[in-house]
């Protein structure tokens, strides 16, 4: 990352444009027309029948048509080509965070208060202001600002709606997920939410076992090992299943890095990988102590047991090397 | 129609289903006027790091419009709607919503309203809608 401003001397360019208030007052395009609201209601699904009937419309209050008041923004959005005025506060802002190295955008709040709906014919117009401005923030993303702007809707001198808009700009790359994760840096809050194993009465040996630090493989009457484990329906329902303890060591035999979404408890990404037990059968299991980037097919692993509390404990992978 | 004397707090509106495949994003992001390429370009999409195309905003404001007038009717005033965005809505994928009354004072109607897609939690809202009285 090259940043070449301080946090303080972005501040102060934010606040500068800040100070110089509201942009001037743009016009929509065009009139509040029925051919666009017929497109948006079309699109978006929204069968009110005060958007397009006037009969409708007036049995529910209204002079005549209305335009969705959802639709507020759409009608001074630039269009394709268009290219935002040289003193709107969000121009000003965002070439100030893309000069300081926070490139990347996304959007995090929109509110909208609608004072009265539009109706056919009018015009509106809109201008936008800074609100509130907190930085520097570490987020999942990354380090990044977050601003408020203000846009708000006018006919004539009338306030019609009112917009406060969030967005966050980072540094792409800087992510707390961005950290490569080793299984000793598990925080306390992390295992707590990590999901509970389901124990039933055919895989209680197994949990048991892991426990003890013991990897248990059920095994069938011919001596074959198998996992998962199955109903051992060969036994008297009151006995275990037989099982072996498996030395724990294996390779990686398939495995995924999953990115998205956010599982309770894990740090993304982390690497889920099927494994082969030297003894022969496959187990899944997250894996550990290595970079995502750097997991193969093959790599050897051993297995290592955490302890999510008092009564539950679950096997890891860790790799080998 | 939904008159105030048949809401109260907890009230649950009925869920909607949006199946939000290439066409409905972009036919919203058209019509919303909303021409940015991560919203009907897939190479440029991918190519800025995200999986598909994706719903913009002015959609997710204009979905809660709907539904909480899909359940209140055409006499409801909706006088804001305040959404907090989480995870992304990519072409493909299916948007639940759903929403429970969260205060009535007056006439003025609160709902909570949550959008989940296979990723999470979406939209996360709150809309206010003023009711007509029962007569």
């Amino acid at each position: 990352m090259t940043t070449s401003f301080t946090a303080d001397e972005i501040r102060a360019g934010l606040e500068k444009i800040k100070a110089d208030g509201e942009s001037a007052p743009r016009a929509g395009r065009d009139p509040i027309n029925q051919p666009m609201i017929n497109n948006w209601v079309e699109a978006i699904g929204d069968a009110n029948p005060i958007y397009v009937d006037e009969a409708a419309a007036k049995a529910a209050g209204h002079p005549g048509i209305v335009a969705p008041p959802a639709m507020a923004q759409v009608w001074t959005m630039l269009g394709l080509g268009g290219i935002r005025a040289d003193d709107d506060p969000m121009t000003r802002t965002n070439e100030l965070f893309d000069a300081a190295g926070f490139t990347s955008v996304v959007a995090t709040n929109c509110e909208q208060v609608y004072h009265r709906y539009l109706e056919l014919g009018e015009q509106v117009t809109v201008r936008t202001s800074i609100g509130d401005i907190v930085g520097p923030k570490k987020t999942g993303l990354g380090d990044g600002w977050f601003t408020t702007y203000l846009t708000d809707w006018y006919v004539g001198d009338e306030l019609v709606t009112e917009m406060k808009f969030r967005m966050l700009k980072f540094v792409p790359g800087t992510g707390k997920s961005a950290a490569p994760k080793q299984s000793g840096d598990i925080s306390a809050e992390d295992l707590a939410k990590r999901v509970r194993p389901t124990v039933s009465k055919d895989t209680e040996f197994f949990w048991d076992g892991v426990k003890l630090g013991e990897l248990r493989i059920q095994q069938r009457p011919d001596g074959s090992l198998q996992h998962p484990p199955v109903p051992a329906l060969w036994k008297d329902h009151t006995e275990q299943s037989d099982y072996v303890v498996a030395s724990g060591k294996g390779t990686v035999f398939s495995f995924v890095v999953h990115h998205a979404p956010r599982v309770p408890g894990r740090q993304l990404p982390y690497v889920i990988a099927l494994v082969e037990l030297a003894e022969g059968v496959r187990m899944l299991g997250e894996l550990t102590g290595i970079d995502p980037a750097d997991v193969e097919v093959g790599l050897p692993v051993e297995v290592g047991f955490l302890k999510l509390d008092d009564d539950n404990t679950v096997p890891y992978w860790k790799a080998v090397r | 129609m939904t008159t105030l004397s048949t809401v109260e707090v907890g009230t649950t509106l009925p869920q909607l289903v949006i199946h939000a495949d290439t066409t409905f994003i972009v036919s919203t992001a058209l019509a919303t006027r909303d021409f940015q390429d991560v919203h009907h370009d897939r190479d440029k999409a991918v190519a800025r790091g995200s999986k598909d195309i994706f719903v913009n905003i002015l959609t997710d404001t204009g979905l809660v419009q709907r539904f909480v007038t899909d359940w209140a009717g055409p006499t409801a005033r909706v006088k804001s709607i305040a959404l907090r965005l989480g995870v992304p809505l990519y072409a493909g994928d299916t948007l639940t919503l759903t929403g429970t009354v969260s205060a009535v004072d007056g006439a003025d109607v609160t709902i909570d309203v949550v959008g989940k897609d296979s990723l999470g939690d979406h939209i996360s809202a709150k809309a206010v809608i003023a009711l007509e009285d029962s007569k």
